[in-house]
């Protein structure tokens, strides 16, 4: 038996992932939702009515699937790849390009790809291909079974950016199958882990399967760093930033010393747009002669509100000064921040226990 | 002195006139053998245990001379092209029916998969997808199918003159004319040759998905 019980509640217009280590049953269960498996007992309701009540095929053609690796079909061209579902349901050839074309611009793919067949597309721009074609005939609902599986690290953080907006978009209901519960944490609305026998272990908030894993086995499937991990639930917007060591770069001598003092050891020097160039130390710091060269570098700032926590604490500890950049859209410096006062916000952060209600900041 | 591409008249017959009756009695039973491969193949590919005795049939099939066949066709169908043609028509068999099965195996789970997940019916699976991606296979071969039934065609000669260009060498004994026979083999594996380069053609032609020897992703 690959699938025992499981009972979930899927909700309308968010992205629920089901996640959990290999041969545990996920895509059994997903297959089983447009099903290319038939559960031997129970039933799947979709807006409360039984999905063996209607014809198979039409079932399928309402939900758009994404197969891992893509699953393109290799003599087609793009556009045609794309609008399989669209021809099926019996629009016209024209319509249907014109469908496909739009949904090319919606996920990233460059018109120019349009003509060109899957064997000349790179991973990555296959997958997009692969959503493309499950958003075709517009189905309100969409299956993906590991569809980021098979790219590197950078091309998968664009293609779950992607989807995050597509999805705030268009406002699908999508089961999402991975086994990376980072991945899991990042796009789910709500998370069910999953173990071996298909059996439920699970079934929460990212949040709050950080804060409070149910058991053993979660824990242990969440990671060593989930402590680190939460922090991304936790907006960066309630840090309070310091501008005092905030000079720019043609800053005179008297203002230079003026802003240096015993809490501030170093002083973050932005050029005259306010994009940082980096710390110095008061006394290193000459009137008219600072050359970024010589500045210490400033890590990677976080954007203050958007980014959450996790990645002001991520800059104060890149940076060799341990304060950390906050910026603004733009990239323009808002003011600095230590690893001391970061501290402290995580802290009060835990004491509210906000994390359990807030959505992934980024 | 006749000159070198005088045929002699009992075959009655220009030398392209040859050409003609040769291509037609070799291409017509690849093309049957084809239609016949088609549904034999799919059977195999849906109920995999049949296709172990399938190949056994088209091997032992292939491996009885055709002078056999011959003998006991000309009862049914006389001395006449139908009685060359339906040999080679099973002879093809051979090497069809595994050339469309390991064709329509070949094509990934995951694309059936796809397929079935967007709500295709099998039918329209085994048209759309399945065949359409078995072609680059099955113009492997009907290569060599062709190739060799082109070549074979010339037996024909021996129930009356019934081989095309075959016919050549017997006449070539008769009229004491070795140039006939020269004649006879240069012609069959020209059209041999050029036969396979019109079908490797049509392969390109029909696969524009194919990677591109040679081309980098
Ligand atoms: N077609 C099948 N028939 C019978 N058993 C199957 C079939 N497909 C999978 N199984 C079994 O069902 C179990 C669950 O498989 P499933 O493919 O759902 O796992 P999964 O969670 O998707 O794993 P992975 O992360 O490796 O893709 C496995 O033990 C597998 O061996
Ligand atoms: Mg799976």
């Amino acid at each position: 038996m690959a699938v025992d019980r499981l009972s979930l509640e899927i909700p309308d217009r968010s992205i629920t992932v089901l996640v959990g280590p290999s041969g545990c049953g996920k895509t059994t269960t997903l297959r089983m939702i447009n099903r290319m498996i038939e559960p031997s007992e129970g039933t799947i309701l979709l807006d409360g009515v039984d999905i063996q009540k209607q014809p198979v095929n039409t079932l399928r053609r309402s939900m758009g699937y994404v197969i891992q690796n893509a699953g393109l079909f290799q003599h087609r061209s793009i556009v045609d790849n794309i609008a399989t579902v669209p021809r099926l349901l019996g629009w016209s050839k024209q319509r249907a390009r014109e469908r496909a074309a739009e949904l090319m611009e919606r996920v990233g793919l460059d018109s120019s790809l349009a003509k060109r067949y899957p064997y000349q597309l790179s991973g990555g721009q296959q997958q997009r291909v692969g959503v493309a074609r499950a958003l075709a005939a517009d189905p309100p609902v969409l299956l993906m079974d590991e569809p980021f599986s098979a790219v590197d690290p950078v091309v998968r953080k664009g293609l779950q950016d992607e989807l995050l907006r597509i999805q705030s978009e268009l406002g699908k209901t999508i089961v999402f199958v991975t086994h990376d519960i980072d991945e899991a944490i990042k796009l789910g609305t709500m998370v069910a882990v999953m173990r071996t026998g298909g059996r439920l272990a699970q079934y929460a908030p990212p949040a709050e399967l950080l804060t409070a894993p149910a058991d053993a086995f979660v824990e242990d499937f969440l990671g060593a760093d989930r402590g680190i991990r939460r922090l991304s639930f936790f907006p960066s917007g309630a840090l309070e930033l310091q501008t005092a060591p905030v000079v720019a770069q043609d800053a005179d001598a008297a203002k230079i010393a003026a802003r240096g003092s015993a809490d501030v050891p170093y002083l973050l020097v932005t050029d005259l747009d306010g994009k940082p160039l980096g710390w110095g130390e008061p006394k290193d710091l000459k009137a008219g002669e600072i050359t970024p060269e010589r500045l210490l570098p400033y890590g990677r700032p976080f954007v203050h509100g958007s980014d959450s926590l996790r990645a002001a604490l991520d800059g104060a500890v890149l940076s060799p000064t341990g304060w950390a950049v906050g910026v603004d859209d733009t990239g323009r410096v808002v003011g600095v921040v230590s690893q001391q006062t970061i501290g402290e916000a995580i802290r009060n952060a835990h004491a509210q226990g906000s994390g359990d209600d807030v959505r992934a900041a980024g | 002195m006749s000159g070198y591409f005088d045929i002699p008249s009992d075959l009655q017959h220009s030398y392209l006139g040859l050409i003609g009756l040769h291509l037609r009695e070799a291409l017509i039973p690849v093309l049957a053998g084809l239609l016949l491969s088609l549904p034999v193949a799919q059977l195999c590919v849906r109920f995999r245990w049949l296709y172990p005795p399938v190949l056994g049939v088209t091997t032992v099939l292939y491996a009885i001379p055709s002078l056999a066949f011959f003998v006991v066709l000309i009862d049914y169908t006389g001395q006449s092209e139908t009685t060359v043609m339906i040999p080679l028509a099973v002879y093809s068999l051979v090497v069809l029916v595994p050339a469309i099965v390991d064709g329509v195996r070949s094509v990934p789970q995951e694309t059936l998969d796809a397929a079935t997940a967007m709500g295709f019916g099998p039918v329209r699976r085994y048209l759309q997808v399945q065949l359409p991606i078995a072609v680059p296979a099955i113009i492997a071969g009907l290569r060599v199918a062709t190739v060799s039934s082109i070549s074979l065609v010339s037996v024909g000669m021996l129930i009356g003159n019934q081989g095309a260009l075959g016919n050549l060498l017997n006449d070539a004994n008769i009229y004491h004319r070795p140039e006939l026979a020269v004649t006879s083999v240069v012609t069959t594996a020209a059209l041999a040759i050029l036969a396979d380069a019109a079908l490797a053609l049509v392969r390109v032609v029909l696969t524009p998905w194919m990677p591109r020897k040679g081309a980098t992703r």
